[in-house]
């Protein structure tokens, strides 16, 4: 097979419900081969809406998509075969065993059962799960289920893989745990993943590019590293025993970009933290100074999201209760 | 990763599997399993038996001649008298219901009815995968669209033959006098009738609960339809007896088609006559209402 550089491609994709509510707006991106692909936006940005028509459960309003060269309004059925998803809700057969759904699951991909079956025990395997395979999923903790939706859209062996929200609702330990099986995946299986989430550290932790999205738009894409830089790197914070200005001083040292002095305190941004550091520590014991404090701060992505959407995260988050408060609205208003 | 399988291509790939899903939730769950076999039992047992209509039509229904009457006629004549009445039930049964026993002929009406019940779950079990995210998960697979809506449609129908079958066996048991048209074969035809019926309504079913969530739509859906469905139709009382409008409306009732079917096949004695008829309509109407029901699925199924 020949490798498609693009694994997904998009451009000005567009989903508008209802004649009014612009959820996805115009978006421009693509996913290279091997590598995980972060949306991350608060709930309601429009990540699970970008999903589903990535892989053509619903229908875009505008704009086009491929998915390993297949186009997602034209060559549907295509693109459905190729691919993998771990939806945001669980969906697995509450009635039926670990084992059951994973099997159901190969069925629908119309896998043959001499096949699916060795393939359903070895994912049990993978996700840990092998000892619960034949009780029902009733049983299971969040966790499990997550494995078990996981172990569900490998059953193809799909070269791409869609995870909407892979640690939702999950307690700090799972998530973690989760991030791990992600990052396995990909290096078992070479594939290319597209995961969305609401939780910053998690696309810090996990993707090679994120696309951060807010209304429907995607504001910035980049690598974690090169969104943080954007920022303007990190941030030391130091004190000393003297009442001297030591501002020229660091200002010389190497990847030192910005000093400033707040109440005794020096606000040092630099490119790279670790070793700036030790370097000012050095070049002030050489002036005869002692530091007192210092600390270092990485910029997160919380600080990226506030600086393009002008709006914390957590700011967003709380906003969303009552998004999901309207949506609930809507829908009743719609049926 | 690179073993290279043949995955099937079949457009009905996945149907099976869905419906053996379907199908699964249903047997190996004892409570529903179970009710589904009590339920037939109860109606038939109460509701046949309680409706002891032949016995109205029998001789001891009526007063005593009175003695002058009586004195009227030579001892000849009151023997025939006594022998005209005493065969007039039969006749007045046979006249009306086509068959001397009204249990017979509500038992089999029964067949269908529990049909209606059979099917009409269907509906609540569309809801149930669209609001638990199972469809979500099933439309994301290269499984066509008329493959989701046909193994439930399969599924209830397998059910409702199920329960054609359990309803002729306790019938049987309490008392079914089988007609001079019953064959071995008889058992065979109701089974492809009924998979007809079931067919046509749990499309039916389908169809008008394909896009909502709401639990409460299939269940007000369901108790609007299957009274006048049931009460429409020759279940509990022949046609030919009802007010015009009422037999306008059973004349074109499905069930009526498949209840005469199953009757004919079971307790009449006066030949297959009409049976062509009946398959023909209901096959119809399952075909019709079964192609309409896919043709909504492609424009609902994709948002
Ligand atoms: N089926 C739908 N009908 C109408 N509006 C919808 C539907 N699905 C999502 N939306 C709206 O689209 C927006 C984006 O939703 P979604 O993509 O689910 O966000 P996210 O996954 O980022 O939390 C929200 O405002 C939501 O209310
Ligand atoms: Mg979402």
């Amino acid at each position: 097979m020949s490798q498609i550089e693009d694994v997904i491609k998009v451009e000005g994709l567009t989903k508008v419900f209802n004649h009014s509510l612009v959820a996805v707006d115009h978006i421009n991106f693509s996913v290279k081969h091997g590598e995980i692909f972060g949306f991350l936006g608060p709930n309601g940005a429009g990540k699970t809406t970008t999903i589903s028509m990535l892989i053509t459960v619903l229908k875009p309003t505008g704009g086009t998509a491929t998915v390993l060269g297949n186009d997602i309004a034209k060559q549907s059925l295509e693109v459905r075969r190729s691919i993998g998803v771990v939806p945001q809700e669980y969906t697995a057969d509450e009635d039926l065993t670990g084992y059951e759904n994973i099997l159901l699951c190969a069925d629908l991909y119309g896998i043959p059962r001499s096949v699916s079956k060795k393939r359903t025990l070895e994912l049990l395997q993978l996700v840990e799960l092998t000892a619960f395979k034949d009780k029902r999923v009733q049983t299971y903790s969040g966790g499990m289920r997550r494995r078990l939706e996981l172990a569900c859209g490998l059953i193809n062996r799909p070269a791409v893989l869609f995870l909407d929200e892979p640690t939702l609702g999950l307690d700090v330990q799972t998530r973690a745990a989760t991030w791990n099986y992600v990052k396995m995946l990909k290096r078992e299986f070479g594939m290319t993943l597209f995961l969305t989430t609401h939780y910053l550290e998690e696309a810090d932790a996990l993707c090679d590019r994120i696309a951060i999205i807010d209304h429907g738009k995607i504001v910035v894409i980049g690598t974690p590293t090169e969104l943080k830089d954007g920022l303007g790197g990190d941030i030391i914070k130091l004190a000393i025993q003297k009442e001297v200005d030591i501002t020229d001083l660091i200002s010389k040292i190497e990847h030192v970009k910005e000093v400033k002095k707040e109440n005794d305190i020096y606000i040092i941004k630099s490119a790279n933290g670790e070793v700036t550091a030790p370097l000012i520590i050095e070049a002030l014991r050489a002036n005869g100074n002692v530091v007192t404090k210092l600390s270092l701060t990485k910029p997160t992505l919380d600080e990226v999201y506030l600086m393009y959407t002008g709006k914390s995260m957590r700011d967003a988050e709380e906003s969303r209760e009552n998004v999901s408060r309207q949506r609930v609205a809507m829908r009743r208003a719609r049926q | 990763m690179s073993e290279e399988i043949k995955v099937s291509k079949n457009r009905l790939h996945g149907l099976w599997a869905l419906t053996n899903r379907d199908l699964k939730k249903w047997y190996q769950n004892p409570i529903v399993f179970i009710i589904g076999i009590i339920q037939p039992v109860l109606w038939l047992a109460l509701l046949g038996k309680a409706m002891n209509i032949s016995s109205i039509f029998s001789s001891g229904s009526l007063p005593a001649m009175p003695q002058e009457l009586a004195a009227t006629f030579t001892a000849q004549q009151l023997q025939g008298l006594s022998a005209y009445f005493g065969g007039l039930q039969t006749q007045i049964m046979t006249a009306t219901f086509n068959t001397p026993d009204y249990f017979s002929f509500m038992a089999m009406g029964m067949v269908a009815f529990v049909t209606v019940f059979t099917t009409a779950f269907v509906g609540i079990s569309v809801v149930f995968d669209r609001r638990l995210g199972f469809m979500n998960k099933v439309l994301s697979t290269p499984v066509s669209r008329s493959v989701i809506i046909l193994s439930k449609v399969v599924s209830a129908s397998m059910r409702s033959v199920f329960q054609a079958a359990i309803v002729t066996i306790i019938a049987y048991l309490l008392g079914l006098q089988l007609g001079a048209n019953f064959t071995p074969f008889s058992i065979l035809g109701i089974f492809a009738i009924v998979f007809l019926i079931g067919f046509g309504l749990s499309s039916m079913f389908t169809a008008i609960t394909l896009r909502t969530t709401r639990m409460e739509t299939p269940q007000a859906i369901f108790n609007l339809v299957t009274l006048p469905l049931m009460f429409a139709s020759s279940a509990y009382f022949p046609i030919d007896k009802m007010p015009d409008w009422l037999q306008a409306i059973a004349n074109v009732n499905p069930i009526s088609y498949t209840i005469d079917a199953v009757r004919r096949l079971m307790i009449f004695s006066d030949g297959y006559g009409p049976l062509v008829t009946d398959f023909a309509f209901v096959g119809i109407f399952a075909l019709v209402v079964t192609a309409i029901c896919i043709v909504l699925s492609w424009r609902y199924l994709n948002k």
